[in-house]
């Protein structure tokens, strides 16, 4: 399925041809759309799937979603969407919304062997804040943990945020971000020491050549893939390049596909960079000026309980960088010569140097992109950092078409998750718990008494589920995502700890699903656009959407459920007499009170018709009606106080209003424009303003104090289980285009379903015929953790070399995560779920 | 949690076979000829019904066809009909609605080698030889593909994966920058088998099996593709073209089966090139930075 040039032309006739012959929805059509289209309020809201960020208009008649569009003002999508966009609306209409909360009891009381019986939000809640109060009592702020989401609205995160480590004083708050992009944010930080990709869409139509690393973006992000496509399309010279550990649909369209050995990316990493330095092809000039050379320990382990041993075995710890000599990096990467890496790794010689080459080409322009190949990885931060370490040996980086670009797979993995502060170890705009200078500026803009905000990182998503188990955390409040289904190790470590007596677990869902299940209380939530909202996409857009409709049932934003539950703590209860001795004037005061009516979250009024849009139309905001006050402003404007007031700059977003006007912003927002490409003179008003003696055009990495990026030598090390003769083979998960996630909304869409119904095992079919399974077979997956009943599919859109599986988590009904070993990034704590043995078996 | 795979309850197809035959038997036994005269009136055939693999030419099928349901038991995904009376299929014989219960390509084909007459054809072992129908993108207006929706549904479900439909790329005029993804059917793949019909999240599928005979187009008997001829043959049909020679400026060559007129790289137009290495162009493209880097000593 190559492209060739010629292909390409024959391409644009038929192109032309099917133009002129009037592409023009026949006019019998058109007329019957008018006359649905009759009394419909159109309004633009954001995608709710994935992190590229699609603009959707919704209309809306008698109270019900009736129809959308692609919204063909939106620079990214002009109009388009993928099928799961196509069905946007169809996701908050499945038959099973739950209306009511729904409590385990027996004999009409709470009891964790309990059936669900319906009861009122305030016994929820009460039964609820009953069982955190003896929590925090017996095990202080650690006994409570939150576990949200990058599917949250920008400030339910920041609630969430505030909630948690402002109010309960406990930053055992984690988003479902770390199972996805944690390595991502923990290589910015150590390479840029400010989080976020420099560059932005656009680079998809400046780029020569594009290197795909671990990102099946066919895919997982649609819409940028189509851009991506036709740049290679009308390019002179367009190439892609795509790295896999299995062949899948983003290979299609590849002039250079490899196929590598799980984990040999770092090897090829640092084969690339070698060959840079070999060939002295390097941008002498750019290192001298804006790079620092780095190692960091080594052998540090997986991530894994400490009994594991593994973890016994470990020489290292940690992630402290040294600072080293160029020489010192060029002997680094030295023994990952062509002949070594080619062995490694499996790919042929020709195919490595020919992706070396467009590196070290200084004339190409090379953007990078990378998802969960690289995130979800046992050296996740290493590896993203070898990317950055070629692009900056070249200085190919914040400028038009040249620049590494983490892609992430939530909507709001940016806006909510990175940005607010929903990590166990941040805090607002970048800011972590564990400065004190910090922690100081969260009091201030937070108007806490001094020394509220508890130092130590809390538990990470992974580790929360240990503690659960361990009888350790003994409350856990889910929101905003599905993570018995997503998390590692169902039968070791998230099951048990749901499970365990000891432990009250809530989750917060529209829908029944694995999560729920595994709860002792539920909550109904209003979703997308039952709620005002706004997300921040993967190049730093901020989009927002006002209340379309309302939830159904009893359903409460998880912003509403949050700021209710802050009612039921006197801060005396939250903080300690202690703490509240020092701000007197909080004493008897509720959380609610000091968080959220603290004259700047409630400074806004709000009434019946104060959201409105430019033609007059005025919307519910359901929340803000029911506290009294716009709530969703005030909390955006409070947070940003951090990006303006803070004490690290870089994160600057425009007011509150602007939003609803435009078609997102690309922050950070200086003087009302938006920024396209950070840390370079011209693009990046920052830099100026960092270093007054910058050169026209050049760049300073503001985030680092000496403005200078980190080249980090990360070595290759094996992952932490291999297949072996029992467990023979490699188990790869990962989603596909028709099914979000754990497939909790897109499996209730009937048309989604339909089209793919349940998760097959893909499979070589020499390994089938190995196994005397023929395609559709009935299967068992094996790990040393569990197994799982599918049916082998040897023909499917992903075709993995022989000694590797492919095995999708998006459905329920096969709990790909009984398979998955919890081994983290020892760094980033994100689970790979790209490694792991299993054995195939006849079922 | 429930395993999900057994979605369709697996009673029913068998169910309706035992009425179905039971039925056939009894029309066979009350009605002797009449049914023969029944199914010959029916035999104008629902065009979305589609006939089991290896089925024979309509016609011939009609003819050899028993009515004995044997490829209906044995079809293990239960998408195999009888028809019954009064439906637009000659009753008693088998067919399945690829919209609902397309074939699910069996690598062994059950449903094959219980006909006891050959009207399922046995030559018929390997599945993807198959040509049950044709799928046919039927409204490239509403196909969301067309319109550079990012869907290729009936692409990914394909079993004759990246041959029976493939994409074709295209600019996208109307967005500017993104590329349309053209779903192509191909013939000499497809085996009609309906996955992508089934799977198409339109309303009303934009793709469609349609029996062979409805789908196919026919080139005039008189016509032959050239190239394809040529191909065959191995080389031209007729006398070799000569070799051809062109009065050209230094720096120029003229290809003339190819690509037509080429400029020599020396005298190409300053832009970067497709195949530019390293090796060939270790330096930045702006002269003024070579200046200003100096002399660069190799190790």
């Amino acid at each position: 399925m190559k492209m060739t040039r010629r292909d390409f032309i024959k391409s644009q006739a038929i192109a032309a041809a099917t133009a002129s012959a009037g592409m023009a929805i026949p006019v019998s059509i058109a007329n019957a759309a008018d006359k649905a289209d009759d009394g419909l309020r159109w309004d633009k809201t954001a995608c709710r799937f994935c992190g590229t960020g699609c603009s959707v208009l919704v209309g809306v008649k008698d109270g019900k979603v009736v129809a959308t569009q692609g919204d063909p003002d939106a620079p990214v999508n002009k109009g388009l969407n993928c099928i799961k966009g196509y069905f946007l609306t169809k996701i908050m209409y499945g038959k099973d919304r739950l209306t009511k909360p729904l409590l385990r009891k027996k004999d009409g009381k709470y009891d964790k062997e309990g059936e669900f019986a319906e009861v009122s939000w305030d016994e929820a809640m009460d039964t609820m804040a009953d069982k955190w109060k003896a929590a925090l009592k017996e095990k202080g702020p650690s006994g409570v943990g939150m576990f949200g989401s990058g599917q949250w609205t920008i400030w339910e995160g920041y609630a969430a945020s505030k909630l948690m480590k402002a109010g309960l004083r406990s930053n055992n708050l984690d988003p479902n971000a770390r199972h996805c992009m944690a390595s991502a944010v923990g290589a910015f930080m150590r390479t840029f020491g400010i989080d976020e990709p420099m560059g932005c869409y656009d680079d998809l139509e400046h780029a020569d050549v594009f290197v795909l690393w671990g990102s099946n973006m066919a895919e997982m992000h649609p819409i940028l893939w189509s851009r991506l496509a036709d740049t290679r399309l009308t390019k002179e010279g367009c190439e892609v390049h795509v790295l896999s550990t299995f062949t899948h649909r983003s290979f299609e369209l590849a002039d250079n596909g490899i196929i590598f050995k799980p984990q040999t990316d770092l090897a090829i990493t640092n084969y690339i960079a070698n060959y840079i330095i070999e060939n002295k092809a390097y941008n002498k000039e750019f290192i001298d000026k804006h790079v620092n050379f780095n190692k960091t320990p080594t052998d540090i382990g997986y991530g894994l309980r400490p009994e594991h041993p593994l973890e016994k075995k470990k020489t290292g710890k940690g992630g402290k960088l040294t600072r080293i000599s160029f020489e010192e990096f060029a002997e680094a990467v030295k023994p990952y010569t062509l002949d070594y890496t080619s062995e490694l790794s499996g790919v042929p010689k020709d195919q490595l140097v020919k992706l070396a080459k467009v590196f070290a080409d200084p004339k190409k322009k090379v953007t990078s992109y990378w998802t969960m190949g690289f995130n979800q990885h046992t050296r996740g931060v290493w590896v993203n950092s070898n990317v950055y370490n070629i692009h900056l040996l070249m200085g190919k980086i914040s400028e038009p078409g040249n620049g590494p670009f983490s892609l992430t797979g939530q909507p709001s993995a940016c806006g909510t998750a990175r940005e607010v502060g929903t990590f166990a170890h941040r805090l607002p705009a970048d800011l972590v718990v564990k400065k004190e200078g910090h922690r100081k500026a969260a009091e201030k803009i937070w108007k806490l008494p001094e020394g509220t905000i508890n130092p130590k990182p809390g538990y990470h998503a992974v580790l929360m589920h240990r503690k659960m188990k361990d009888g350790e955390m003994n409350c856990y409040w889910q929101l905003c995502n599905n993570n018995l289904q997503a998390s590692p190790n169902f039968n070791e470590e998230s099951w048990p700890g749901w499970r365990n007596p000891a432990n009250f677990v809530t989750v917060s869902d529209p829908y029944p699903t694995v999560s729920a299940m595994g709860a002792d209380l539920i909550l109904p939530t209003a979703m997308w656009a039952e709620k005002e909202g706004a997300y921040g996409n993967s190049e730093r857009r901020t989009q927002f959407w006002r209340q379309q409709v309302k939830a159904p049932g009893e359903s409460q934003s998880d912003m509403w459920q949050m700021m209710e539950f802050a009612k039921r703590f006197t801060v005396e209860e939250a903080w300690g007499e202690e703490q509240v001795a020092k701000m007197p004037e909080y004493a008897g005061k509720t959380l609610y009170d000091v968080l959220f009516e603290n004259g700047q979250v409630n400074k806004f009024p709000y009434e019946e018709g104060t959201v409105k849009d430019e033609r007059g139309n005025v919307y519910d905001n359901d929340e803000s009606a029911h506290f009294g006050y716009y709530a969703q402003k005030g909390l955006f404007e409070e947070y940003r106080k951090f990006q303006w007031e803070g004490p690290k700059k870089g994160h600057e977003m425009a007011e509150y209003d602007a939003y609803h006007k435009a078609r997102g912003l690309r922050w950070p927002v200086l003087d009302g424009k938006e920024t396209l490409w950070r840390f370079r003179e011209g693009y990046d008003p920052h830099v100026k303003a960092f270093n007054p003696d910058v050169a026209k055009g050049d760049v300073y990495f503001y985030g680092n104090k000496d403005g200078r990026a980190n080249i980090i030598f990360g070595p290759y090390e094996p992952p932490a289980e291999s297949p072996d003769k029992e467990y023979d083979l490699w188990l790869c998960t990962g989603r596909v285009l028709e099914h979000w996630h754990s497939g909790s909304m897109t499996r209730r869409v009937p048309e989604l379903y339909r089209a793919v119904p349940d998760a097959l095992v893909y499979m070589h079919p020499k390994d089938a015929k190995k196994r005397r399974l023929r395609s559709g077979a009935k299967i068992k997956v094996q790990t040393r953790r569990g197994e799982v009943l599918s049916r082998v599919e040897t023909r499917g859109r992903n075709t993995p070399p022989e000694g590797l599986v492919f095995f999708p988590w998006f459905d329920a009904g096969r709990l790909v995560n009984k398979l998955t070993l919890d081994a983290t990034d020892p760094l980033s704590k994100e689970t790979d779920y790209k490694k792991c043995a299993c054995k195939v078996l006849k079922a | 949690m429930s395993d999900s795979a057994s979605k369709k309850p697996a009673s029913k197809g068998r169910r309706r076979f035992l009425i179905d035959s039971a039925r056939t038997a009894c029309g066979i036994g009350l009605l002797g000829l009449g049914i023969g005269i029944y199914s010959k009136s029916a035999s104008s055939m629902a065009p979305m019904a589609i006939r089991p693999p290896g089925a024979l030419d309509e016609a011939d099928f009609l003819a050899s066809c028993t009515r004995c349901g044997l490829c209906v038991r044995d079809c293990p995904y239960n998408i195999l009909k009888l028809a019954d009376v009064g439906e637009d299929v000659p009753t008693g014989t088998p067919y399945f609605m690829a919209r609902t219960d397309p074939c699910e390509m069996c690598e062994d084909i059950p449903c094959i080698p219980v006909c006891p007459t050959g009207a399922l054809d046995h030559k018929l072992t390997d599945i993807n030889e198959a040509r049950m129908g044709l799928a046919v993108v039927v409204d490239q207006e509403i196909c969301i593909a067309f319109l550079g929706l990012r869907c290729e549904v009936c692409f990914n479900v394909c079993p004759v994966r990246g041959d029976a439909i493939t994409l074709d790329y295209r600019h996208n005029e109307r967005s500017g920058k993104h590329a349309l993804f053209i779903p192509i059917v191909h013939s000499d793949a497809c085996t009609g088998c309906g996955l992508c019909e089934r799977a198409c999240i339109l309303d009303e599928a934009a793709i469609k099996i349609f029996p062979m005979h409805l789908a196919k187009g026919e080139l005039g008997k008189h016509y032959r593709l050239g190239w394809e001829k040529k191909d065959e043959a191995g080389g031209s049909l007729v006398t070799p073209d000569q070799e051809h020679r062109y009065n050209l400026p230094e720096g120029m060559r003229y290809d003339h089966t190819g690509e037509g007129l080429i400029f020599d790289q020396a005298n190409a137009p300053a832009m970067t090139t497709p195949d530019a290495t390293i090796e060939e162009t270790p330096f930045s493209s702006n002269p003024l930075e070579t200046l200003k880097k100096g002399i660069q000593e190799a190790d």
